[in-house]
């Protein structure tokens, strides 16, 4: 279990360059709205079109992961400076990568049924 | 001019003098009767007065029970460290014209446990620089000394000096551990002093123990929660940047920075 623990400066690394990937995957999936007149981007038709398409579901898809370990992350950087004790850290820790994987595997599930794969 | 007359004389020039209002912060927490509380002062002051003279004066002069930890008064030991009008600050460095204020507060240093009134327990403090093995580590040198022969000494330029010089100015006053936000909420945060320290050694080209000193720093209450506030730098009294030791620490962990440290070569002998 110990040889699995990231060091802390291999967590950062992971964090940085999640925030970097969410905002560069955020700004193409804004773009998105542009291939098609703006006004009408955002209509039921067009958005459950955009769902369909499968490099769009692909870019949500990479979006909720990159978003959810950089938030998660973060959350768990501002919960274990409250208390100082390596229970409550590890306790932190475990709590923050299961509710990171549910909100993926949830995300995922809702990003598969609106493909319609 | 008699004693006298130049006593009277003097204590009339003192009369003349500007009064300032010094209001000290007093507690005892080894008397738990005795609640927090601000004693007030009124001390002559000169355009040299610096405020371990206004508080020495009032100790000497009002209450001799005023608790103060001081020792050079010349900012070189590092021992009259406090919140001087809410900043962080040497008191024998501070002159009290420089404040330009008629009161002056003096209250213990924050992030330290309290002993009584100024004076703060700074075991927690050295410990984390402790941590840090503040001394040379390097493999090629024997720490097995006999006899003078088996001293050795290191080729440096003044360019590997320079890189870190400043750091090597630290006095460990505490006031850079005191401004921390971070230390405020985390006690296990090392602290400012601590990390540029790791950062001054890892700089030192004598030094080749680059990832042990890595390992110390990089743990979960480690460098990382840093948040860069830069409030270290601001209330260093020596002109040592420790926001930029640990920004540069940072960069060289994360592999960002370039690291073309060249390990000093121990000079031999027949050149001595």
């Amino acid at each position: 279990m110990a040889q699995l623990r990231l060091r802390e400066s291999q967590i950062t690394k992971i964090h940085y360059l999640t925030g970097i990937l969410a905002l560069f995957a955020v700004a193409v999936h804004i773009l998105f709205r542009l291939i098609m007149p703006f006004g009408q981007s955002l209509t039921f038709q067009n958005v459950v079109a955009n769902y369909h398409n499968i490099f769009y579901a692909l870019l949500l898809e990479a979006i909720l992961i990159l978003i959810s370990i950089h938030g998660f992350n973060g959350l768990r950087v501002i919960l274990i400076e409250l208390k100082q004790s390596p229970k409550w850290d590890s306790i932190i820790t475990i709590l923050v990568l299961v509710a990171m994987i549910g909100i993926i595997a949830y995300g995922t599930r809702t990003i598969v049924i609106a493909s319609g794969l | 001019m008699s004693k006298v007359e130049g006593r009277i004389e003097g204590k009339e020039e003192e009369e003349k003098r500007k009064k300032i209002t010094l209001k000290v912060y007093r507690t005892n927490y080894n008397n738990k009767k005795e609640s927090p509380h601000y004693d007030e002062f009124e001390v002559p002051v000169n355009r040299w007065t610096t405020v371990l003279d206004a508080l020495l004066y009032a100790k000497n002069n009002s209450d001799s029970s005023v608790a103060i930890r001081y020792s050079c008064r010349m900012a070189t030991c590092g021992s009259c460290g406090m919140n001087i009008n809410g900043k962080p600050s040497l008191a024998c460095y501070t002159k009290i014209s420089e404040l330009n204020k008629d009161v002056i507060v003096c209250e213990p240093l924050s992030n330290f446990p309290r002993i009584r009134d100024l004076v703060t327990d700074f075991s927690q403090f050295f410990n984390h620089h402790k941590k840090m093995e503040p001394f040379i580590h390097n493999d090629k040198v024997s720490l097995d000394v006999k006899d003078k022969d088996d001293l050795v000494e290191f080729e440096q330029t003044p360019e590997m000096v320079e890189k870190y010089l400043q750091f090597s100015y630290c006095i460990r006053c505490g006031l850079c551990y005191s401004a921390c936000p971070t230390v405020a909420t985390d006690a296990n945060f090392p602290g400012p002093q601590a990390l540029s320290q790791a950062y001054r050694y890892i700089a030192d080209s004598r030094d080749n123990d680059k990832s042990s000193r890595f390992k110390i720093i990089d743990e979960r209450h480690g460098i990382w929660r840093c948040h860069f506030a830069g409030s270290c730098s601001f209330v260093c009294p020596k002109g040592v940047d420790p926001a930029l030791g640990i920004q540069l620490l940072k960069g060289q962990m994360l592999g960002i920075s370039k690291n073309n440290k060249k390990i000093s070569n121990l000079r031999v002998k027949d050149k001595q």
